[in-house]
C-alpha cells in the first residue's frame, strides 16, 4: 500500500510546484512586454530572498505568519469552514496581547511569553468563535460574518490605538510590550532579527497534522468538513464541532498576529495586518490545505514578496510577484476544474 | 452457461442476417470506462413487438447498454442497427428520430406544468407564433385514449400520484413518435396495484405494435409481463432465454453466476420484552408540513417489524426523528422504558440503537473517509479504537479487516476510499458496522436499494441472524417481497398514517398494496364481510 501513497503524494506536490513554474513562465512574458528581461529580473529576485543572510531572515520574518495564517485557513477548510476572517482575528489577537503585555515587566519571560501566546491565541479564537456559533445557531454564512468581523476589528483597533492605548506621537500605537513578554531573538544580522516565532509556525504545523490525522476530534472535525449528514448520524455534533474548528482556525491566525507582535513589532501598530489574513488564503490554496505544504508555500509568497523589493530597484515593478501569486493561486484553484473536466471527459469516451 | 444461450441462432456477426425481424439490434457493443469494462461484446436482438426484459445486478452494464441505444454514450466498437437500419447516434436526439423513446428511472417531469405542457414541451404545437394549448391538449388526449393511458391532461405534475406521472412519461415517448419504448426499473416507484396497471398499459402498447425494452431486477415481475429476456452479468450477456420456457431460478443463476436460495428459510423465534417503543408520534418534513401524524407502534427483542409503504408517505421521516436525525413535534420515543424523544444520535448508539441509514452516500459514509475510518464512525471515539483523546490506528486497522472479511466487502482493501466501492459493497460496509457495533434494537432503511441479488442475500441473512440473537429490528422498505420475506408483522404506511398491522401469513400482496394506496385495513376486511 505504501506505492499509491508515493503517487498520492507526488501528485499533490506536481500540481502546485507546476503551477509556479507556468506562473513564473506567463509574469516572464509581462517582463518582457515592459523592456526587461526576465532571467535577469528573477535573478535578481532570487538573490533577494536568499542571496545574502539578511536577505534569508528577511525572507523567514516574512514567512512566520503566512505560515499561520496559512495553517488558519487551511484548518477551517478540512473542517469544511471557509474563515476568511483571519485577518481580523489576527489583529485581535494582537490587539488583545498587547492591551495586557505592555503589563507584564514584573513576569519572568517563561511566565509572560506562553501568557502572551495564550492571550493572543484566546482572542482570535473568542473572534472566530462567534462565527462559527452564528453558522451553527442560525446558519448565517461564514465568509458574510467573518468579513464583517474583520471591519468591526478594523474599527475596534483604530478605536483603542487613537483612544486607550494612544502612546506617543506621530502615527497611532500602542505602547511597547513589556520586554520579558518578547519572543528571544535566534538571529541577528544588521538591523534583521529573526525571532523564535518562525519555530513557533512550525510547531503549529505539526500540532495541525497531528491533531487532524491522530486524534479522535481531529476525526471528528474531518468528517463533518466531509459529510456533515453522515457526522450527524454517527452521533457527531456538526453545531459544536463547526464552533470547535472555527475557534482552533482563529485561534492560529490569532497566533500569527500574536508572534508578529512579540517578535517583530513588539507594540500594535493599529492596522490590520496589511493583508496576511488573506494570504492565508492562498497559501492554504497552494499548500493544498497540508500542514507541510503550507509551510512551503509560506515560504514560497515570503520569498517573492521579499525578492520584489530588489527586483524593484532595477525597474521591475515589485508588484509583478502579485501577478504571479494570482496565476499561481488560479492555476492551482483550475487544478480541480481540470480534473473534474478531465474525469468527465474519461466518462464519455 | 452456454447450454443457456437457447436462442443464439443470430449470434454470429455478419452482413447476410436478416434484419426484417428485429426492431433493434446491437451487435458486439463493447464499452470501456476508466478501469471497467462496461461492455464487453454484448449482443442483444429485440424482435418487433415484444416486451423484452433485461435483468442483471447493479453493475452488469444494463444502463450502460441502455444509454448507449439512447444515444447518450457512444460505444467504442460494435453496431446499433434499428429496424435493420445501421445508425450512428450521437446524442438522444437522434435515438428520438429514429423511434426510440426512453422513460427513465427518476422522471423528467416540469412540476408546475400541466401534463400536456410537460408532454409537448420541446415539440410545442405553435399556432403563429404563440403555443398552441388547445391543439397540444388535443392531441395528448387522443394519444391518452388510444393507448388507455388514463391521464388528467390539465392537472399539475406536482398535483398527481407518482403511476399517474409515470404514464405522462410514456405519453410523452409517443408523442414524440416512439416505436421502441425503454422503460428503466419503471415498477421500482409503484404500489402492487400501480404495478398491475402499468402491466395492462405496456400489453395495450404491445397490441398497437410497438416493443418495449423492460428493465429489472425484479424477477417475478419479468416472468409476468416479458416475452424475451437478456440476462447480463459483469458486463457479458449471460443467457437468453424464451420467458416461457424458464423459471426464475434460471434467471437468478444466470444473474449471479451461482445458486441463489430466493426464499429464505426464517425459523420460528419467538420475539422477548419489548425493547423500542413510538407513542403518536408527530414529525413535520422539510417543508414544515406534517409527515408523520401520530404514529405508535412497538418492536419486541428478536421481532422483525417491517414498515411497508410507497416512498414519500413519511417512512423517511419516521425513520430521521426516532435515530435523532431529525426533530419529533409531539410524542414520545421510548427504548427500554426510557423516554428518547429527540435525543441526540450519540445518546441513543451509547444506548444501544444502531441505524442502517436509506441513503448510505448522505448519512452513512463519508465517501472521502478511507474504509478504515468508516467502519468506525460512531464508535470512534470508544476504546479500543481510542486511547483517550487519540485514535488508535493498529486496532482500527486490524478491526476494519476483520469486518471486511466477515461481510465480504471488496475490494479487501482497508484504505480505499469509502466512494469508491460499489454500492453493494458499501452497503456491506455500513450493514458490517451497525451489526458489529452489537446493538439492543436497530433500525434498517431501504437495506437492499440497488443492490444484486447475491448482496441482497447476504444482507436478509444477516438481519435474520440479529433477529435470532433478539435484537429489536425495525425494517422499513419499499421492496414488498423484502417486507414480506422477514417482517413478523407487517405496519403500512400512508400519508404518515398507519394504515393497518398484519402478519405476512396471514395476508396478501393484495392487502397490503390496498393499505399502500390508502385503505384502511378495517375498510378492506370490513368490506369483504
Amino acid at each position: 500500500m505504501k506505492k499509491p501513497e508515493m503517487k498520492k503524494l507526488l501528485e499533490s506536490i506536481a500540481v502546485p510546484v507546476l503551477a509556479v513554474l507556468i506562473a513564473l513562465l506567463i509574469s516572464g512574458f509581462i517582463i518582457l512586454a515592459i523592456g526587461k528581461n526576465p532571467i535577469k529580473a528573477y535573478g535578481v529576485l532570487l538573490h533577494g530572498a536568499f542571496g545574502s543572510k539578511q536577505a534569508i531572515i528577511d525572507t523567514l520574518i516574512k514567512t512566520t505568519p503566512l505560515i499561520l495564517t496559512g495553517l488558519a485557513v487551511g484548518f477551517g477548510f478540512r473542517a469544511g469552514v471557509f474563515n476568511i476572517g483571519a485577518e481580523g482575528q489576527m489583529a485581535m489577537g494582537a490587539l488583545m496581547a498587547a492591551t495586557f503585555a505592555s503589563n507584564f515587566g514584573g513576569l519572568p519571560p517563561a511566565v509572560a511569553i506562553p501568557l502572551t501566546m495564550l492571550i493572543g491565541m484566546g482572542a482570535g479564537a473568542g473572534w472566530a468563535a462567534i462565527a462559527g456559533f452564528l453558522k451553527a445557531k442560525t446558519g448565517a454564512h461564514e465568509v458574510v460574518t467573518t468579513i464583517m468581523l474583520n471591519w468591526i476589528t478594523t474599527y475596534v483597533a483604530s478605536f483603542m490605538v487613537t483612544g486607550p492605548l494612544a502612546t506617543g506621537s506621530g502615527t497611532p500605537k500602542s505602547p511597547e510590550i513589556a520586554q520579558s513578554a518578547q519572543l528571544p531573538i535566534l538571529m541577528r544580522v544588521g538591523a534583521m532579527e529573526l525571532s523564535a516565532g518562525i519555530l513557533i509556525s512550525i510547531a503549529a504545523a505539526v500540532f495541525m497534522y497531528v491533531f487532524l490525522n491522530k486524534t479522535t476530534t481531529g476525526y471528528e472535525i474531518k468528517a463533518v468538513g466531509f459529510n456533515p449528514y453522515a457526522a450527524e448520524y454517527g452521533g457527531i455534533s456538526v453545531a459544536k464541532n463547526v464552533v470547535l474548528a472555527m475557534a482552533i482556525s482563529g485561534a492560529l491566525a490569532g497566533l500569527a498576529g500574536v508572534t508578529e507582535l512579540m517578535g517583530v513589532h513588539h507594540r500594535f501598530l493599529g492596522e490590520l495586518s496589511g493583508g496576511k489574513g488573506f494570504d492565508g488564503i492562498s497559501i492554504a490554496l497552494i499548500g493544498q490545505n497540508n500542514p507541510i505544504g503550507i509551510i512551503f508555500a509560506a515560504l514560497l509568497i515570503g520569498a517573492l514578496r521579499t525578492g520584489s523589493n530588489e527586483m524593484q530597484f532595477m525597474g521591475v515593478s515589485k508588484y509583478i510577484v502579485i501577478i504571479v501569486q494570482g496565476i499561481v493561486i488560479f492555476l492551482v484553484a483550475a487544478d480541480r476544474i481540470v480534473k473534474a473536466i478531465y474525469a468527465r471527459k474519461k466518462v464519455k469516451e | 452457461m452456454d447450454e443457456l444461450r437457447k436462442d443464439s441462432r443470430h449470434s454470429k456477426l455478419g452482413g447476410h442476417d436478416d434484419h426484417s425481424e428485429y426492431a433493434v439490434e446491437m451487435i458486439e457493443i463493447t464499452k470501456r470506462f476508466p478501469g471497467v469494462l462496461a461492455n464487453d461484446r454484448v449482443t442483444l436482438r429485440i424482435k418487433k413487438g415484444e416486451i423484452h426484459a433485461i435483468v442483471g445486478e447493479n453493475g452488469a452494464g444494463k444502463s450502460t447498454l441502455m444509454n448507449q441505444l439512447y444515444g447518450l454514450y457512444h460505444p467504442d466498437s460494435g453496431e446499433i442497427r434499428i429496424f435493420g437500419q445501421k445508425k450512428v447516434f450521437t446524442g438522444p436526439r437522434d435515438a428520438i428520430r429514429a423511434g426510440i423513446g426512453m422513460v427513465h428511472q427518476h422522471f423528467m417531469l416540469v412540476n408546475t406544468l400541466t401534463v400536456a405542457e410537460n408532454v409537448v414541451l420541446g415539440n410545442e404545437p405553435v399556432k403563429g407564433v404563440n403555443f398552441d394549448l388547445r391543439k397540444a391538449r388535443q392531441e395528448v388526449k387522443e394519444l391518452s385514449e388510444k393507448y388507455g393511458l388514463y391521464v388528467d391532461v390539465d392537472a399539475k405534475i406536482e398535483d398527481i400520484p407518482v403511476g399517474m406521472q409515470q404514464r405522462v412519461e410514456i405519453i410523452k415517448t409517443l408523442y414524440r413518435g416512439a416505436n421502441i419504448i425503454i422503460l428503466d426499473e419503471p415498477t421500482a416507484v409503484l404500489t402492487p396495484q400501480e404495478v398491475e396497471e402499468l402491466f395492462e398499459i405496456m400489453r395495450n402498447l404491445q397490441k398497437s405494435g410497438k416493443t418495449i425494452l423492460f428493465i429489472s431486477h425484479k424477477l417475478n415481475e419479468v416472468m409476468e409481463i416479458s416475452d424475451r429476456i437478456t440476462v447480463m452479468r459483469g458486463g457479458r450477456v449471460t443467457a437468453e432465454l424464451i420467458t416461457k420456457e424458464t423459471n426464475e431460478r434460471e434467471i437468478a443463476r444466470a444473474m449471479v453466476g451461482r445458486d441463489v436460495v430466493l426464499k429464505l428459510d426464517k425459523a420460528p423465534h419467538t420475539p422477548k420484552e419489548v425493547v423500542f417503543e413510538v407513542k403518536d408520534l408527530w414529525v413535520k418534513d422539510n417543508r414544515h408540513l406534517d409527515a408523520v401524524k401520530g404514529v405508535s407502534f412497538q418492536v419486541r427483542k428478536g421481532e422483525i417489524v417491517g414498515i411497508a409503504g410507497v416512498a414519500g408517505n413519511g417512512q423517511t421521516e419516521l425513520v430521521e426523528a426516532i435515530t435523532g436525525l431529525r426533530k419529533a413535534e409531539k410524542g414520545q420515543v421510548l427504548f427500554e422504558g426510557i423516554d428518547v424523544t429527540n435525543k441526540h444520535p450519540r445518546v441513543l448508539r451509547e444506548m444501544g440503537m444502531t441505524h442502517i441509514a436509506e441513503d448510505r452516500l448522505k448519512h452513512a459514509l463519508i465517501k472521502q473517509f478511507p474504509a478504515y475510518y468508516n467502519v468506525i464512525l460512531g464508535r470512534h471515539y470508544k476504546r479500543p479504537f481510542a486511547n483517550g483523546a487519540f485514535l488508535n490506528h493498529q486496532e482500527i486497522k486490524r478491526y476494519t479487516a476483520e469486518l471486511m472479511e466477515e461481510f465480504d466487502v471488496r475490494p479487501r482493501i482497508i484504505e480505499h476510499l469509502g466512494g469508491n466501492f460499489s454500492g453493494g459493497n458499501q452497503q456491506k460496509l455500513v450493514v458490517g458496522r451497525e451489526i458489529k457495533a452489537g446493538p439492543k434494537f436497530i433500525v434498517v432503511a431501504q437495506p437492499t436499494r440497488g443492490l444484486d441479488v447475491g448482496a441482497i442475500e447476504f444482507i436478509h441473512r444477516q438481519i435474520l441472524r440479529m433477529r435470532e440473537q433478539d435484537v429489536g429490528i425495525l425494517l422499513i422498505s419499499m421492496e414488498l417481497e423484502e417486507i414480506f420475506s422477514l417482517s413478523d408483522r407487517i405496519l403500512v404506511m400512508y400519508e404518515g398514517q398507519i394504515m393497518g398491522e398484519v402478519r405476512p401469513e396471514e395476508t396478501t400482496v393484495e392487502e397490503v398494496g390496498l393499505m399502500m394506496a390508502g385503505k384502511r385495513l378495517e375498510e378492506i376486511r370490513g368490506g369483504k364481510r
